[in-house]
């Protein structure tokens, strides 16, 4: 790799993510009218960025299923289906406007709507399935956490509640005491493991947002 | 034990049946059977309804898309229904494209049930690219976040945002979400700005909330469909809806009763028939 290069595609994204992280870092504890302005600039570059995500992601989409088309890999022919979706639908929405009454506003609505709505109602099913024939209570551990799930379960829904008048107060009990402190310490863990992620990416010691070979 | 074999390995279609018409005949027949309303239902009900009327906005976000609507959308139209019985001014958005068309269609349904005018009563500033970004910038400038609504209107011509500027001017923001962009919200909203804050979120995700709701990092809290049937009583109970309104949650909340009591069952069967081809090995 030329020397050049090594400086576009290594250096220079640390020496921005040091800047940009350190500047922000410094910001938030200097008051001045001058630093609140950098804030909302940057906050302005930060929406503009994100937009081209999305235009990065439209683009990656497209090249990883029209690679899955050229190589006749399983399942090509939903590739075609999901581009011929994308293509049609962007461009209804471009040419055609997007507001009520619109062809674009009747695709979200009886497409999109009801495919979305029904590959979520499918969890329920397999749920239930699943249910049946895994949630064996083989250890002690097990037998716990299947008790408590069919209390839970038992107890969130009217069925419940009518049967027995104690059982909101039980799930709730579940819910804000034991459910709570194994929350509270995963919770801790991710977040003093995302700022010594965010200090390794901002001190140049994380590599691996560039690409992995940093 | 053959019997009892073969009850194991039964077709998971029978299954699949079961489910579904435990889902179904409450659907077409409700059964109508009475939600107790918990805590985290009160407070969030409360903290809308302390909110003086026609006065500052609340910041309703429909975060959430069709394939958790059926557990959201009740709720984002329960809190309309509060909001404009009650005469609390609206301001909507959405972080998500998709966002969009469900705010159009919890309006379409709601407007019809209450006489509400556009930029008065309620704005609807649309989708804004950056999730965390747009929820820093709003506590910065609306109208730099938004210079115009989802109509295209200069947000500076709408008579409702006259003295709204930023997070100083509402009085709460209502995330109504099936992932975790309400944790952004108190991040990004709560912490940074001091913003109150409350959700409604699925119920397979409300476990991950309640540490926020007990520290009162969240006013309230929505917690799946049981949530959203306990708070559509409240707005029906206090007279902020109309009691014609079909309630979809609680209609929603019979279906669910019945799922849950067959997974039980079936969980309850699996087990015993478990534990009888242990003994007999």
């Amino acid at each position: 790799m030329r020397f050049d290069q090594k400086i576009m595609r290594y250096r220079m994204p640390l020496a921005l993510a040091f800047v940009c992280g350190m500047g922000m870092l410094i910001q938030f504890f200097v008051p001045h009218p001058i630093s609140k302005e950098i804030y909302k600039e940057a906050l302005d570059w930060y929406i503009i960025i994100y937009i081209f995500m999305l235009v990065l992601a439209t683009r990656s989409l497209c090249v990883a299923h029209i690679r899955k088309i050229k190589k006749g890999e399983p399942g090509w022919a939903y590739s075609i289906v999901t581009l011929a979706g994308l293509t049609s639908t962007a461009l209804i929405g471009i040419f055609g406007g997007i507001g009520s009454g619109t062809l674009f506003v009747k695709i979200y609505n009886y497409i999109q709507i009801p495919m979305e709505s029904t590959m979520f109602s499918l969890l329920a099913f397999f749920i239930a399935s699943a249910a049946f024939r895994a949630f064996k209570a083989r250890t002690k551990e097990a037998t716990l956490l299947l008790v408590i799930a069919l209390v839970v379960m038992f107890g969130r829904v009217p069925i419940g509640e009518n049967l027995v008048t104690r059982m909101p107060d039980i799930v709730e009990w579940i819910l804000m005491v034991p459910n709570m402190a194994a929350q509270r310490g995963i919770l801790i863990g991710v977040g003093l493991g995302m700022i010594a992620t965010a200090l390794k990416i901002i001190l140049g010691i994380e590599k691996q947002y560039l690409g992995g070979g940093g | 034990m053959n019997i009892i074999k073969k009850f194991m390995q039964m077709d998971r279609r029978y299954v699949f049946a079961l489910v579904g018409i435990c889902v179904l005949i409450p659907l077409l027949l409700p059964i109508g059977l009475p939600t107790w309303v918990t805590k985290p239902t009160r407070d969030f009900f409360n903290a809308i309804d302390n909110i003086p009327p026609n006065q500052k906005p609340i910041l309703l976000s429909f975060d959430f898309t069709a394939s958790t609507m059926p557990e959201n959308m009740p709720m984002a139209e329960a809190v309309l229904r509060h909001c404009f019985g009650k005469g609390i001014r609206v301001l909507l958005m959405t972080h998500y494209p998709a966002g969009t068309g469900m705010i159009e269609i919890a309006l379409d349904k709601v407007l019809k049930e209450y006489e509400k005018k556009y930029g008065e009563d309620y704005v609807f500033l649309g989708y804004m690219p950056g999730g965390s970004a747009v929820m820093l910038s709003l506590g910065e400038s609306i109208r730099r976040t938004f210079p115009k609504d989802y109509y295209g209107n200069k947000v500076d011509t709408l008579p409702m945002m006259a003295d709204v500027h930023n997070y100083d001017d509402i009085p709460l923001v209502v995330s109504i979400s099936g992932s975790a962009l309400p944790l952004y919200w108190i991040i990004y909203a709560g912490t940074t700005y001091r913003q109150k804050v409350a959700c409604g979120v699925t119920a397979v995700s409300a476990p991950e909330f309640y540490p926020y709701l007990e520290t009162g990092q969240f006013e309230g809290m929505l917690g799946g469909l049981k949530g959203a049937s306990e708070y559509e009583n409240l707005v029906e109970r206090y007279n902020y809806s109309n009691p014609d309104v079909r309630k979809t949650a609680s209609i929603g909340m019979d279906a669910q009763s019945l799922a849950h009591f067959l997974i039980i069952v079936l969980v309850i069967l699996g087990n015993v028939a478990f534990f009888a081809i242990k003994r007999s090995k």
